[in-house]
């Protein structure tokens, strides 16, 4: 553990990561999600997961959320080594999820799912102050949400990740993990939790993202780690050139995407091509 | 001049600032948000109160003892046993799990008691101390069959159903039944004990100022804090209405013999366990989990102590239904518990609206609900007709209900309300 650290001060420079995995592997049966990941955020970064589907990385994100637990490897939360052995020590340490099936309660209204688990007053729920502070939120969100006491079933599916992500930021988390957060939303939602992503990282917490947007992925992240069938395959800077990003994601210079793209050059200047 | 304020004020409150929700701000708007919710099958109470209508008129006309205050006061007498074990089935129900052997459970109960109290001569309120305790027990094991082993708990309770039934007859031993000493404070209590009148007045005046005080409060501090609230004359009027209602009955029974005792307890209970589920985050809990088991989880919600609260309630408020059967019939048989008590209990909360599928559900559907079952059977008896009719015609009903529900959640799906 400790030279785990030291090798981690040496890298990092002065700072210290939040979050350090070493080693994680989660096994589903015979089939391996995930082996041998490690993974390092830091205070006031944002790291983005990306990887091809099945790359594992919601995986790793429930794993960290507390809704799996690794089959091997450690995890240190806050300088010290943790078990996250369920949802609720994970949301106790300071890490906060949205995840990517959102995990709402539809019967509820918005009100009741931001506050889930956390309600003010547990004998005589302070309702007043909910809604309130339930608006507040969702208004620095910029979401157009009609009414915070109608059941969640009534939501489109962007008004949904919106409560999602509100939620997420009730309690002060040290660490935010996004699974495609951004997936569901229009245009200006989406500014608005690339803007949140940054004023999250301003406050000085750690944030890991997963996106298949690279767009938005270059737009924010600080870091670019990328899985492949479970294994690490590369870390990149933001300004990382697409076709090296694409070819650690898919694991060959000869992919679809690339091949897509010559053919399209090909098209668009049919005399070359000739 | 309030309307005035109210109508300038709109425009800026939190809740209000979404052009395209519309509110039901005046009463046409109210009837029409009525009508609308119940087209996207959120029917609340209105099948209850159809059905209670189209049963009274009925019945009424076969047999005008029905309406009469002393036959109502029976029914509210019988209301209460039942009604007790449909609370806990209330419960049961909100987390989306079944318990089927309430009645048996109710039944293993009053033999219990029987034999405690009279058998080996305890003080009453120790047996009965002792059955509400073994009832919980009972709760707790199908919590761990379900939270630790995996059992459904159609499953489990099935067993119990035949299991309890064999332990209640063993107990009873070959006599077959106790008699509860007549005049003794639980059986008078099961059969005789109304409130005074002036109590009876009393009680359903506070009821409704504590209804208006409560939401009165409610409404000064949503308007403090820039969120919408239902104007003062409305809340009056919503309280005036309910005074003259409860008033009323009040003092239709009281032309007979009175506002039982018991029935009182019953509705405290419902009062009580409404709060519960509503008002605190216990409540919010057990909606959550009927709702989606996995988002609660990961809201870091203790699923499984949810599921033993809710399962070691409803034995025993089964068990604590079996005791007041066994005072209201003065005795505890081998009968006690089986028959139709199981599924009148099931029927009366879905009856009521709560949901089979979970999530959904309300404290007041068990007095509701079992209104409309006790309204039903005490009609039959009146009219003099065999328990196998009785059983057949109790059966369509619960077929009836639980049609009503599942369509309305098939149509509350479709209209985006859960």
């Amino acid at each position: 553990m400790t030279t785990i650290s030291d090798v981690d001060h040496v890298q990092g420079g002065e700072r210290k990561p939040v979050l350090s995995l070493r080693g994680i592997s989660k096994h589903f049966g015979a089939v391996s999600a995930l082996t041998a990941v490690d993974l390092d955020v830091h205070a006031g970064e944002v790291v983005a997961l990306v990887g091809d589907n099945g790359a594992g990385k919601s995986t790793l994100v429930k794993i960290l959320a507390g809704v799996h637990q690794p089959s091997s490897g450690t995890i240190a939360f806050g300088g010290g080594p943790v078990v996250l052995s369920d949802p609720a020590t994970a949301l106790g340490l300071g890490i906060a999820t949205v995840f990517q099936d959102l995990a709402l309660c539809e019967n509820l209204d918005v009100v009741a799912n931001i506050f889930l688990g956390r309600e003010l007053n547990p004998l005589r729920l302070d309702e007043v102050s909910m809604e309130l502070r339930a608006w507040t939120l969702l208004n620095e969100l910029s979401a157009r949400i009609p009414s915070v006491r109608e059941p969640v079933a009534s939501l489109s599916g962007g008004q949904r990740q919106t409560v999602a992500i509100a939620r997420s930021l009730l309690t002060e988390p040290k660490l935010i993990l996004l699974d495609e957060p951004t997936a569901a939303l229009g245009v200006a939602q989406t500014a608005e939790v690339l803007d949140l992503v940054e004023r999250v990282r301003a406050r000085g917490l750690g944030v890991i993202m997963i996106s298949h947007n690279m767009e938005d992925v270059r737009a924010v992240a600080d870091r670019i780690v990328v899985l492949r069938l479970g294994r690490n395959n590369g870390e990149f800077e933001p300004d990382a050139s697409n076709q090296d990003l694409v070819t650690a994601i898919t694991g060959a210079d000869e992919n679809s995407v690339s091949r897509r793209a010559s053919r399209r050059r090909a098209q668009q200047s049919p005399e070359l091509g000739r | 001049m309030t309307d005035d304020t109210q109508q300038i004020s709109t425009a800026r409150l939190l809740d209000r600032s979404d052009e395209r929700v519309r509110h039901a701000d005046t009463l046409g708007n109210t009837i029409s948000a009525f009508v609308d919710r119940v087209r996207s099958g959120d029917l609340g109470s209105l099948p209850v109160v159809v059905g209670l209508i189209v049963i009274c008129t009925a019945f009424e006309s076969l047999n005008p003892v029905f309406l009469a205050p002393n036959n109502l006061v029976n029914l509210l007498f019988d209301c209460s046993t039942v009604g007790v074990i449909s609370l806990g089935i209330v419960c049961i129900l909100m987390v989306g799990e079944i318990d089927l052997s309430v009645g048996s459970v109710s039944g293993f109960a009053s033999a219990l008691v029987g034999v405690l109290w009279v058998g080996q001569d305890w003080p009453v309120a120790v047996a009965i101390v002792t059955a509400l305790v073994l009832g919980g027990a009972i709760g707790a094991l199908y919590a761990f069959l379900f939270n630790r082993l995996g059992m459904p708990s159609f499953v489990s309770t099935l067993a119990g159903l035949l299991g309890w039934l064999g332990l209640q007859l063993y107990l009873l031993g070959s006599s077959g039944s106790i008699n509860l000493p007549y005049g003794s404070p639980l059986v008078n209590f099961g059969q005789m004990l109304v409130m005074p009148p002036i109590v009876s007045y009393v009680l359903a005046a506070v009821a409704s100022l504590v209804m208006f005080v409560t939401g009165y409060r409610t409404a000064a501090r949503r308007r403090q804090a820039g969120l919408s609230a239902s104007s003062l004359g409305r809340m009056v009027l919503k309280a005036l209405l309910v005074t003259v209602l409860l008033e009323f009955v009040v003092y239709y029974l009281n032309l007979g013999r009175g506002v039982p005792w018991m029935f009182g307890l019953f509705v405290g209970l419902c009062v009580v366990m409404n709060y519960a589920l509503t008002r605190t985050k216990w409540g919010r809990s057990m909606s959550a989990v009927g709702g989606n088991r996995e988002a609660a989880r990961r809201a870091g919600i203790n699923v499984r102590r949810v599921y033993l609260s809710a399962f070691v309630l409803c034995s025993t408020l089964a068990a604590a239904g079996g005791i007041l059967a066994a005072a209201r019939l003065a005795s505890s048989s081998q009968q006690a518990g089986t028959g139709d008590v199981n599924l009148n209990a099931i029927a009366a909360a879905v009856i009521g609206g709560t949901s089979l599928f979970g999530g959904r559900g309300s404290a007041y559907s068990a007095l509701l609900g079992v209104i409309v079952i006790q309204s039903i059977a005490s009609g039959l008896t009146l009219l003099d007709l065999s328990s196998s009719l009785r059983y057949m015609i109790t059966g369509a009903v619960l077929a009836i209900a639980v049609i009503v529900d599942s369509l309305a959640r098939r149509s509350r799906l479709s209209h985006g309300r859960a």
